[in-house]
């Protein structure tokens, strides 16, 4: 017996008429930001304060996905009030019970984050922060499954790919390349088993889009699996997430085992031809396991690192067969899509990027946390209002995007819309999501000599000018925040980038230049400062503390 | 599962699947090729030069040392040429300036590397990184030395591997898995502390996987892997076997 329409719409229906029944719902963040700030006791303990004054059959407690503030952390949102608590603790639980119905509590309140809640339509992060990710039913109550249903028994595979070609969606996992272009490309490939790999790998620092993802409601990132390997004509799919998401990995394997039981993967998937399961793997950590050969080769057992394309995976990818990689917020797309239509998505967003973005913001910011805007949305937009400006009036600098392998981008850029083409344009990249903020306390030399840092030793060592070219530049840099630098080194440091662009293997070695050449450009005369008048203008670089001690 | 060898994934050459042949420009000259060719075995076909490290007849394909980039018309960047198929009408450059200039720089790194000191090498006079240098013309390297600290491991009975020389191309990894079939070699750890390895990084003498058949040594390009007793430039390599094996399995048709 197999799934049917009708009861996916009962479990949906019994799902609905259970929260109408509550008059309040408090939910808890439950992802990695709020748990590590011990949300979990928190949660315990509106449980045992709900049911020790029997309010149990009024008031709801349910542990939800990521809120989005995380700095703030553990929060919790009331509903249908709408209101936000901050730094919340078991110490506080009464009195949050004892105000609902009156006014907010002005000491936890999130009042002067408001723009942060509020200026955020949300595709991606729909569900984040309003379902429990641990059971299927509460992501079934938000249409979960319909798309995949609409897909299997309304649709032909190359209808499901037309939609998402006329969604104008590009690729979320850094190079924007248009997600139904890829689609086409695997459909097309006629021979052998096909695969389907959920790019879970996220090894920026300071991105966590994905993980938040995955976290928050890991069911929309399988339906968006199993919608492409029907539309691509594949059988099999792998999550490939990193180890050090442990929770990430442990709510995709509950809901993996969810989605098996009720039967929306399996066999004959809603009585329909097609037959879908999905494998978790995980990779231990190397940032270049991202690159979608690396990663093959290390689904496969072998070292993660990259082989010259092409062949491309669409056609040459896991054990040689024709494999869809795409990454975790592409795929994550994918149910909104089906269910409203490309045409819908496409209103949203700029000419050439659709949609949303989420981000990770991070740095000299009030308001870090997860944000989704729609593409389009100017940087003084993100960084002043939802980011909340930044702490302590400080002046601002730039911002970083892409992580490693985008770049600095500086105050004359604030208006700017982003999406993929304008921010390549400033020399940055819209990369996978990340974006720091950066003040006047901040050293661009540094900034750059830490992605360097990074770059050289998660450089797999494959091709020689990413694996010498990176250390190279290190060395250099190293040598101009001691203070101990020349003039010619900065067009060593221009000329070696190049080289590293031009001739690398992959795109680690491809990129990583990117944050010195964007510094480079815009902020010289830091490098200068650095180099000639032995001097860290923002006062972070090691040359002051040395010289004082003399 | 192995890297794709054959680039075009599908066999050739059969009644069925009968191979295209297509004709294109390489430094303006007209030449035939064949659909499952690379532009370097078409150069090299026809007598233009392209310089190779890592690359290897008869070994997998690997394109990373990037010393045989080409310029391709219409491509955004440089292409490593052994593993660029040819294509009908292609009009490839093989030593235009930025070419040349990129490949001398790459060289350089190289030798900023490691510690590639010559004059007290086993292979001075018959190695394939010093032919390069100076087929390249390169005269000094631009960048600082590195001066890594590396070891030898002198403890196979014929066999030594001085890391200080080793330009991690892989040969002598991809020789002993794919034509010895023991892969003795392997490589550790990533990026510029990468290092060859024997087994689990065990001493290559005591190696339960060498069968001592010294073809890595064979192969490798430079004084990295040698016999033992050789001095300083009496190391020469002796890879004739390498074709002949190769088409023994019936691979090598080229
Ligand atoms: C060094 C490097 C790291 C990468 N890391 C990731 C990653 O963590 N997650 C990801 O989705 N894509 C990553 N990519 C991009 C993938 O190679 C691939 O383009 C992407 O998964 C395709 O999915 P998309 O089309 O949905 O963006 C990385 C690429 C490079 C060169």
């Amino acid at each position: 017996m197999t799934l049917s329409i009708e009861d996916l719409e009962g479990i949906a229906r019994i799902e609905k008429d259970k929260r109408e029944s509550f008059t309040y719902q408090i939910n808890v963040c439950v992802a990695a930001g709020c748990l590590s700030c011990q949300s979990g006791v928190l949660k315990e303990a509106f449980e045992k304060e709900v049911s020790r004054r029997g309010w149990e059959n009024w008031c709801s407690v349910k542990g939800v996905g990521c809120l989005g503030l995380c700095a703030a952390g553990p929060l919790i949102s009331i509903q249908p009030d709408g209101t936000y608590y901050r730094g919340v603790g078991a110490p506080d639980v009464s009195e949050i019970l004892e105000s609902l119905g009156g006014a907010p509590i002005p000491r936890l309140d999130c009042a002067s984050s408001r723009p942060f809640f509020e200026q955020q339509p949300k595709i991606v992060l729909e569900n984040s922060g309003r379902i429990d990710p641990e059971r299927i039913e509460d992501y079934i109550a938000e249409d979960g499954y319909k798309a995949l249903y609409n897909a299997l028994r309304m649709m032909r595979p190359s209808e499901v790919i037309e939609q998402v070609l006329a969604s104008g969606l590009r690729g979320r996992g850094g190079a924007g390349f248009p997600t139904g272009v890829k689609w086409t490309a695997v459909a097309k490939a006629s021979n052998g088993n096909k695969f389907v790999v959920c790019n879970a790998d996220e090894g920026d620092p300071g991105a966590f889009m994905d993980r938040s993802i995955l976290e928050s409601d890991p069911h929309r990132v399988i339906e968006g699996m199993a919608v492409a390997a029907y539309a691509v004509g594949a059988n099999t799919g792998f999550i490939y997430v990193r180890a050090e998401y442990p929770l990430a990995v442990q709510r995709v394997r509950t809901a993996i085992s969810q989605a098996r039981h009720l039967g929306v993967l399996g066999n004959n998937v809603f009585n329909s031809q097609f037959s879908f399961d999905i494998n978790v793997r995980l990779g231990a950590g190397a940032f270049v396991c991202g690159e979608e050969t690396a990663l093959i080769a290390s689904i496969e057992g072998r070292g993660g690192r990259p082989r010259p394309r092409p062949p491309f995976p669409a056609e040459f990818g896991l054990w040689g067969q024709p494999t869809l990689i795409n990454n975790v917020e592409t795929f994550a797309n994918i149910p909104p899509i089906i269910r409203k239509g490309g045409k819908w998505f496409a209103t949203i967003g700029t000419e050439k990027s659709k949609g949303t973005k989420v981000f990770a913001l991070a740095g000299r910011v009030n308001n870090t946390g997860l944000i989704e805007v729609p593409m389009g949305t100017t940087l003084r937009e993100i960084v002043f209002q939802i980011g909340g400006g930044i702490p302590g009036d400080r002046a601002f600098k730039a911002v970083q995007t892409g992580g490693p392998s985008g770049g600095c981008i500086p105050e004359q850029f604030l208006d700017m819309a982003v999406d993929y083409e304008s921010l390549a344009s400033v020399g940055s990249i819209m990369g996978s999501g990340g974006l720091i903020v950066m003040d006047d306390t901040s050293c661009m030399v540094d900034v750059a000599h830490f992605f360097m840092e990074f770059c050289m030793s998660e450089s797999c060592g494959k091709c020689v000018p990413c694996r010498v070219g990176t250390s190279q530049i290190y060395h250099l840099l190293n040598r101009i925040t001691k203070g101990e630098g020349k003039l010619s080194d900065l067009d060593m440091l221009e000329d070696l980038s190049d080289l590293l662009k031009n001739t690398s293997l992959c795109g680690l070695g491809q990129t990583a230049p990117n944050p010195i050449m964007s510094t480079l450009r815009y902020f010289r005369d830091e490098y200068v400062a650095h180099i000639e008048e032995k001097r860290c203008p923002a006062e972070a670089c090691k040359i002051h503390e040395a010289r004082e001690a003399v | 599962m192995k890297e794709p060898t054959s680039l075009t994934g599908k066999k050739l050459g059969n009644d069925a699947n009968p191979a295209r042949i297509f004709t294109m420009t390489i430094d303006n000259r007209l030449l035939t090729a064949r659909e499952d060719e690379t532009v370097l075995s078409v150069a090299r076909q026809n007598g233009i030069y392209i310089p190779t490290l890592c690359h290897m007849e008869g070994l997998s394909l690997r394109g990373a040392c990037r010393l045989c980039i080409v310029d391709v018309k219409g491509a955004p960047r440089v292409l490593p040429s052994c593993v660029t198929l040819a294509r009908q009408d292609m009009e490839v450059v093989t030593n235009s300036d930025r070419v040349i200039e990129y490949r001398r720089k790459i060289l350089e790194l190289i030798f900023s590397e490691r510690n590639h000191v010559c004059s007290v090498c086993v292979s001075n006079g018959h190695c394939d990184l010093q032919a390069l240098a100076t087929e390249l013309g390169m005269t000094h390297v631009r960048y600082d030395y590195l001066y890594p600290k590396q070891l030898v491991d002198a403890s196979h009975p014929r066999f030594s591997v001085d890391h200080n020389r080793c330009v991690l191309c892989m040969r002598c990894v991809r020789v002993c898995d794919e034509i010895e079939g023991a892969h003795t070699w392997d490589i550790m750890g990533r990026g510029i502390t990468s290092r060859v390895i024997t087994d689990l990084n065990q001493p290559w003498g005591s190696s339960e996987t060498c069968t001592g058949c010294g073809k890595c040594v064979q192969v490798c390009p430079t004084g990295a892997l040698s016999e033992k007793g050789k001095s300083v430039a009496e190391m020469t390599k002796r890879r004739q076997f390498l074709p002949y094996l190769q088409m023994m399995r019936g691979e090598g048709r080229k």
